[in-house]
């Protein structure tokens, strides 16, 4: 194959860009400096176009196509903000919040959670979808780490550091919608799990306060997940 | 928007903290003073709630029925109501309980570990069975995050008011 058969020309809120063939909408995008909010994506891992806040545009296209899964093509016209899209986000936002119980004030990740953050940024300040409360339990059996349930989006990061970075593919998801749940092996509590090595890796990717580590609990530290894209490319080296 | 004159602020299922943050304003309290007059607030005497108010700040989720009574009232004879930190938009604290309800609660407060369990019911108001932010009770026109927002974002949706804008605080402030 060509090089040149590997670049796709398109455009991107009307601004004429290039791309390799097997970039992504949203890699594109950034590359340029065009920002696109996302919740579940993470450089680094694997997609996996759960949480939807990467919906955009595409002319010719009858739906809203996650960026982050959608490769890009040729002659593509991709808008990235407008009221629709806009209008989209912010109600998947709403969902968000009323699905469990996310309350800022006193999660160990207020001020540095990405939750938060999108509700900033996406202007968002009151939640019209009724909250659901649901009871959800919490784990703290590990003897340093905790999972919140109640502040889980469900964006399965754990699960792909987890499996794709550490190798121990202890974390998995039960159940359907929003009763899904993180779990641990088979629903073992955390601390009993034998495939469990006490990484962390989770703990550092998980973008709100659902887990977090024991001794932090208090002091509002700000989560690492920037060694990722390194460990995969000294990985990658490797082989 | 008319010329505002009268402020009110009241306070709900909430702990005070926002109306802490609204005299965290300093001397920025001095220039505001001059512009409104304070009608009925937990801060001044006034026992009920005046026929026409133009702006109420109203801190604290609904919890209870007397807040409900009060809240229908103040939406009825306010001009703008602001739902003033996190317990009136979302909850927030207040509305922990509502995974488990209020009965729990009330054991825990007045009857586990208390000398002589005893649940109040002269004198004080029956407790929802919900815990709800005041937009799902009535109409609200100014949404301000924020556990508690800050005095800065209070003085700037005040100073908006006064300048005939209804203030919007996406992008501003953000919860917690």
């Amino acid at each position: 194959m060509s090089a040149e058969s590997n670049v796709r020309t398109l455009t991107i809120d009307g601004e004429e860009i290039s791309a390799r063939a097997d970039q992504t909408i949203l890699e594109a995008a950034r590359e340029h400096k065009l920002a696109i909010p996302t919740l579940c994506h993470l450089d680094g891992l694997s997609e996996v176009g759960a949480c939807r806040m990467c919906l955009v545009e595409v002319k010719g296209a009858r739906r809203l196509l996650p960026a982050c899964v959608t490769r890009v093509e040729e002659g593509m016209e991709v808008t990235t903000h407008n009221p629709k899209i806009d209008r989209y986000r912010t109600m998947i936002l709403e969902l968000f919040f009323a699905e469990r119980n996310h309350i800022c004030s006193i999660c160990v990740a207020n001020g540095n959670c990405e939750l938060q953050s999108l509700a900033l940024t996406l202007g968002m300040t009151h939640v019209e979808i009724p909250y659901q409360y649901p009871q959800l339990p919490v784990d703290a059996s590990h003897p340093r780490f905790t999972v919140d349930h109640n502040r889980c989006v469900l964006c399965t990061r754990c699960v792909r550091v987890c499996s794709e970075i550490e190798g121990a593919n202890t974390w998995g998801v039960m159940g359907r919608g929003a009763q899904s749940l993180v779990i641990t092996d088979l629903k073992e509590p955390w601390g009993e799990s034998e495939t469990c090595t006490s990484c962390g890796k989770c703990v550092q990717v998980c973008p709100t306060g659902a887990l977090f580590e024991k001794d932090r609990a208090g002091s509002k530290v700000r989560k690492q997940p920037d060694f990722l894209p390194y460990l995969r490319i000294m990985r990658e080296g490797e082989q | 928007m008319t010329d505002i004159r009268t402020l009110a602020t009241v306070w709900l299922d909430g702990c005070s903290g926002c109306h802490m943050s609204l005299l965290d304003m300093d001397e920025r309290l001095i220039e505001l003073s001059s512009q409104f007059q304070l009608v009925y607030s937990p801060l001044v005497d006034r026992k009920t709630f005046p026929e026409r108010v133009d702006v109420t700040l109203v801190e604290g989720a609904v919890a209870s029925v007397e807040d409900l009574k009060k809240i229908r009232r103040i939406r009825e004879h306010t001009g703008v109501l602001v739902s003033l930190g996190d317990c009136a938009l979302t909850g927030n604290v207040s509305a922990m309980r509502n995974t488990c309800g209020p009965q729990p609660v009330m054991l825990r407060v007045y009857e586990q570990n208390v000398l002589q369990p005893q649940i109040p019911t002269e004198g004080v108001p029956a407790l929802l069975n919900r815990v709800r932010p005041v937009h799902e009770v009535v109409p609200v026109d100014v949404y301000v995050p924020g556990c508690p927002p800050s005095a800065d974002t209070i003085y700037r949706v005040l100073s908006e008011l006064l300048a005939g804008h209804v203030p919007t605080l996406g992008g501003v402030a953000h919860f917690g």
